[in-house]
């Protein structure tokens, strides 16, 4: 059409979603730099140094390392769950019932499933951003002791992809935020606390250990920690990775049917 | 205006589940003109005009807008696409400016291209001095012309808007009839639903009345008055507790008569002489006015007072 500008309908489309999300982010992103630089700083302060200082007095070593060597890769493992959740639930429920975001979306070229890609690589480019202050931060206290630990910032990316996917499918399921409050209380604080986050696994009760493989951030935890220590055996290594891309790979599929069902249907 | 249809439908059907929104609609819009739909909440406009902004794919019957299958071609038709819903799902936090640019980026719109089109819809929306400011803090007239402005990025051939004008004050509304004007001056052509029956008179060549998911009536407003009601209405009013015995007695004086709680209607062509028939028989209302046949009516007759919830 002659008074048409040139609307190109390049392959991939989901990349325009990415843009979108990345300018926003761009207008909006003063508050959240300043915490993901402080709040390992402050984290590895408190726990590490402080908490560390009695463990260190009473116990020794915690699996061959001094306790903030220890604690310091699940940090990495913690946080990238927590923005895979934070940027899921609430703001996907907002783009769909509140502000109603994503139904201007779909009423452009971009299809559904678009909008989910162009929203999780977004989320997974925030994750590789903050692994890679992590990575740098924790390396500064000391506990990267391989060169494995290069592999970090992919590992919180995948962390947070395992979460952020079928969180998001959940969340364009949903008609309020009222169950967003329960995954938290009984979901994500627990699984923060208990996922060998802050002790080994040898701490818990025989019966505990095996649930703890069901655990979703337990692998995560355990798979930052092998790569800050280039330790751990090759099949345990490949049952975490695999836990997670399962997690990650089931949530897209539940998502592009969700998002599908909930915006154009 | 040429007379090339730009979109085609016929035998429409939404379903959800065991519920039938829209049971089978045939319509044909022709480029450059705009056209609306009428019916009260729960009409099936809504299933409509997401079927026809190639959002929601019909249950059955067959669908062509641009001359391209939405189920085939939906990023491609909905790139010559403008859609204001009927909320104004704008990023609050965002500037004005920013609103419009960043919605660009879902056309593939390079930055330059964005820039310029911008500033001439900031133009055209008057928002040119509040270009830099949140969209938080503009008044809601504002904001629906913002949302106008923003479905006008990708410079589209079919404009379709959902309840444009809702709850915005007088000047707010003319205001955007005006911009409207202008874009069908341009060649736009243009789909709109609303329940203000003044404003369908005044902006859509050819309508639809829905009721109940089907069409109940189609044509262009001063027709379908003709067709569906009398030139004239009388508004009788009457301090009486006993309306029913009075509608006997005014049946013989016009085509139709309704008994409403606060007043009486008489269809007629005549409204003036009916008045004074209705004095010479001893008939003495409290208040009487003689008003031209509105759309109003034409609705009200074909989708019943009841109220639809």
């Amino acid at each position: 059409m002659s008074n048409t500008l040139d609307v190109s309908l390049g392959w991939p489309r989901w990349r325009r979603s990415w843009w979108y999300h990345a300018t926003y982010y761009a207008q909006t992103w003063r508050g959240s730099v300043a915490s993901t630089v402080l709040f390992p700083i402050f984290y590895l302060a408190a726990l590490g140094v402080g908490v560390g200082h009695l463990v260190n007095a009473h116990t020794g070593l915690v699996q061959g390392q001094t306790y903030i060597h220890f604690i310091a890769p699940s940090l990495l493992a913690t946080t990238t769950m927590q923005l895979g959740e934070s940027e899921s639930l609430w703001p996907v429920l907002a783009a769909i019932k509140w502000i109603r975001t994503y139904h201007a979306a779909v009423a452009t070229p971009l299809e559904p499933e678009d909008i989910l890609y162009g929203k999780l690589t977004w989320v997974v480019t925030r994750a590789l951003a903050t692994g890679v202050v992590y990575t740098i931060v924790i390396g500064s206290f000391g506990a990267l002791q391989s060169w494995w630990s290069l592999t970090l910032p992919l590992i919180g990316a995948l962390i947070t992809l395992a979460f952020a996917a079928p969180l998001v499918a959940f969340a364009a399921t949903a008609q309020s935020d009222g169950s967003f409050t329960t995954i938290y209380r009984f979901g994500f604080v627990p699984m923060f606390l208990f996922s060998a986050t802050f002790f080994p696994v040898s701490a818990y009760p025989g019966y505990l250990r095996p649930v703890v493989q069901f655990v979703p951030l337990y692998h995560g935890v355990a798979l930052a920690r092998a790569a800050a220590f280039g330790a751990g055996s090759f099949s345990a290594i490949i049952f975490h990775l695999a836990f997670l891309v399962v997690m990650a790979v089931a949530g897209v599929a539940w998502g592009r049917h969700t998002m599908r069902r909930r915006l154009v249907d | 205006m040429t007379s090339e249809p730009i979109l085609e439908a016929h035998e429409l059907v939404k379903r959800f589940g065991d519920f039938e929104a829209v049971k089978g609609v045939s319509f044909t819009i022709l480029r450059g003109e705009t056209f609306g739909f009428l019916g009260p909440n729960g009409a099936g406009k809504t299933s409509t005009m997401r079927m026809i902004s190639a959002v929601s794919q019909p249950s059955s019957g067959t669908l062509t807008i641009l001359g391209l299958d939405p189920s085939a071609h939906g990023p491609e038709i909905r790139g010559r696409l403008g859609v204001v819903p009927q909320e104004d799902t704008l990023e609050l936090e965002l500037s004005v400016r920013q609103n419009l640019e960043m919605f660009g980026r879902y056309f593939d719109l390079s930055r330059d291209i964005l820039r310029a089109r911008a500033s001439e819809l900031l133009e055209f929306a008057q928002l040119s001095d509040r270009a830099n400011d949140k969209v938080d803090d503009l008044s809601g007239g504002m904001k629906r012309r913002l949302t106008i402005a923003r479905a006008l990025i990708n410079q589209p051939e079919l404009l379709i808007l959902d309840e444009p004008t809702t709850g915005l004050d007088p000047q707010a509304r003319h205001l955007l009839w005006e911009r409207l004007y202008r874009l069908k001056r341009d060649g736009v052509t243009q789909i709109i639903t609303t329940h203000y029956m003044d404003e369908a008179e005044q902006l859509c060549d050819r309508l639809v009345v829905m009721d109940h998911g089907t069409i109940v009536a189609e044509g262009p407003p001063r027709e379908l008055i003709a067709q569906h009601s009398t030139r004239e209405v009388v508004e009788l009013r009457f301090d009486t507790d006993s309306p029913g015995e009075i509608h006997s007695r005014l049946t013989p004086f016009a085509q139709r008569v309704e008994v409403l709680p606060d007043r009486v209607l008489l269809y007629v062509d005549a409204g003036d002489d009916t008045l004074r028939e209705i004095h010479e028989v001893g008939i003495v209302p409290a208040s009487a006015l003689v008003r031209r046949s509105s759309l109003e009516d034409v609705f009200l007759h074909l989708t019943g007072r009841t109220l639809v919830d």
